[in-house]
């Protein structure tokens, strides 16, 4: 083991700032990209719904 | 190759015609070259320093400037299709386009290149391999740029996109243009850098009209 | 709106590879999740304090592992782009720009923590050493790859002038790479040299190499799941679409 306490942990001998900062910042980027993606996925399969049925109404 | 040399005719007819957006890119290879000692400062020691990169880098915008209407005056009026229908293919068509190109607005940065080196106080034997650098890496930038410029036709927002797809392929040949012209001054010798740009613009002669046809068969589907 | 029969692949066809993309990607993502949660065990707990960079090297563990996949991910795009040029599926554009999107968060995420490595073992968040200034020229490559992609409507014509694009751009990374490298030497006395990385231990690569698994399996589990949301949009009239039970409601 390489930490003798949690607060040993955060401050990365130092490099806290950098190695939080590089990790945080990887970490948020793709949980972003995967909120946004499952965004693009919703917005069309809600609009696409709204043309399906809009379409099968109009058949009726 | 009858027809290459009738391409290049025609192309080059039209360009006298239009003399004024020849010479807007040249004026402004000037302005932009000028403007530097003015941001950094007379000292001719760093002017002489920054010369051949300068006026690559200037380079670089001015073909940026004139590679919008390599293709974009031919596809509007239906000539590209023409082109593109007849017997001869095509590539050997669109290098007669761009060798029209190269004649217009890179030959006049290759003569115009001293001049303002002379600005920058660089000695006559680095005019001359700025200019042999000029030379070799001009045709590169119309060649290279004729894909850009096939790729982003009749595309909304193109003449920024054109910039975005094509200023960063022509670094290899930025660094070794300029970095001709720094060996020289260092006493290294131009010829490793020279050669280098001599080999990727044979390169670029044999794929990069291929590749531009490839992109303009897209426009024109 | 039919794809046409004659396919040699057989789930090339969007209205196959729809439904299987949806059940691949969660294993992929759990791949990802199970092995980055590896690679950051190792990279915190089992890796030791290196003696000459203390614990700030730890950063190379996404640092090295985000660069590879930027690389990587160019090179499959090209990789679709060739499929897509020489048997025109469909499918290969879709992925290829399905890819784009991840390939340059990773290349982004390499100049990013490439900085924050940089300070505090050089003092600079910058240096212009060949392997950074190449980062960033790839970064640039994908920008234009998506901007290009995005700016024309017809998809079918995105997705051609999208080939050229990665195809001419595969070409010219080494050729880059090198003219950078030689600039590079050519100014040796302006930049500091990265080639000297402490020599690596086996516990380092292991955990680099962990790392890279679990963004491979994540950029894969990306690409099926953002190319669900391509089909849908490029396939709204086709009647496959229609029937399919998320639509029904």
């Amino acid at each position: 083991m390489n930490w003798g306490s949690t607060s040993d942990f955060l401050a990365m001998g130092g490099y806290g700032l950098y190695v939080w900062g590089s990790f945080g910042v990887t970490a948020a980027a793709l949980l972003v990209e995967v909120i946004l993606v499952r965004q693009r996925l919703r917005n069309t399969r809600r609009a696409l719904r709204r043309e399906i049925s809009a379409n099968r109404n109009s058949q009726d | 190759m009858n027809a290459f040399g009738s391409v290049l005719r025609r192309d080059l007819l039209l360009a006298t015609r239009r003399k004024s957006e020849v010479l807007t890119a040249l004026f402004f290879f000037m302005i932009v070259v000028s403007l530097f000692p003015l941001g950094i400062g007379p000292e001719s020691a760093i002017l002489r320093r920054i010369a051949p990169g300068v006026l690559w880098v200037a380079a670089l915008l001015a073909a940026m400037l004139s590679l919008n209407r390599l293709f974009a005056g031919d596809y509007q009026d239906g000539t590209l299709e023409q082109l593109a229908l007849s017997p001869t293919p095509l590539a050997l068509l669109v290098g007669g386009k761009i060798l029209a190109h190269w004649l217009t607005s890179g030959l006049p940065l290759v003569v115009l290149a001293p001049v303002l080196g002379l600005q920058f106080d660089l000695p006559a034997e680095a005019l001359g391999v700025m200019m042999l650098s000029l030379l070799l890496g001009t045709p590169l930038l119309s060649l290279i740029g004729a894909i850009g410029a096939a790729l982003t036709l009749g595309v909304r927002g193109g003449g920024v996109l054109l910039s975005l797809l094509v200023l960063p392929l022509y670094i290899p040949t930025l660094i070794f243009g300029a970095g001709a012209v720094e060996a020289y001054t260092a006493g290294l010798g131009a010829g490793a850098n020279l050669s280098l740009l001599g080999a990727l613009l044979a390169l670029a002669v044999f794929f990069a009209p291929w590749a531009a046809t490839a992109a303009l068969r897209i426009a024109l589907e | 709106m039919t794809p046409s029969s004659i396919n040699w692949f057989k789930f090339a066809a969007p209205a196959r590879f729809y439904p299987l993309a949806g059940r691949l990607w969660p294993w992929f993502a759990a791949i990802g999740t199970l092995l980055g949660l590896v690679g950051l065990w190792i990279s915190f707990f089992v890796a030791p304090t290196d003696f000459q960079q203390g614990e700030g090297y730890r950063i190379i563990f996404i640092h090295v592992p985000a660069s590879w996949m930027s690389m990587f991910i160019y090179c499959v795009m090209a990789f679709y782009a060739l499929l897509g040029v020489t048997f025109n599926t469909r499918l290969a554009g879709m992925m290829s720009s399905a890819l784009a999107p991840t390939g340059a968060l990773f290349a982004f995420l390499s100049l990013w923590t490439g900085a924050l490595w940089g300070k505090p073992m050089w003092g600079t968040w910058w240096v212009w050493d060949a392997r950074l200034t190449s980062e960033l020229i790839l970064f640039f490559l994908y920008v234009g790859y998506i901007a290009l992609t995005a700016a024309i409507d017809d998809p079918r014509r995105a997705d051609k002038a999208g080939f050229i694009v990665s195809l001419v751009g595969v070409v010219n990374v080494p050729v880059i790479y090198f003219s950078v490298k030689w600039w590079n030497t050519l100014h040796q006395g302006a930049s500091v040299s990265l080639t000297k990385a402490p020599s690596m231990a086996t516990t380092m690569l292991l955990g680099m190499l962990i790392m890279a698994l679990a963004f491979w399996a994540y950029t894969i589990a990306m690409a099926l799941y953002r190319v669900r949301a391509i089909i849908l949009e490029r396939e709204r009239n086709a009647t496959w679409v229609a029937e399919l039970p998320e639509m029904k409601s």
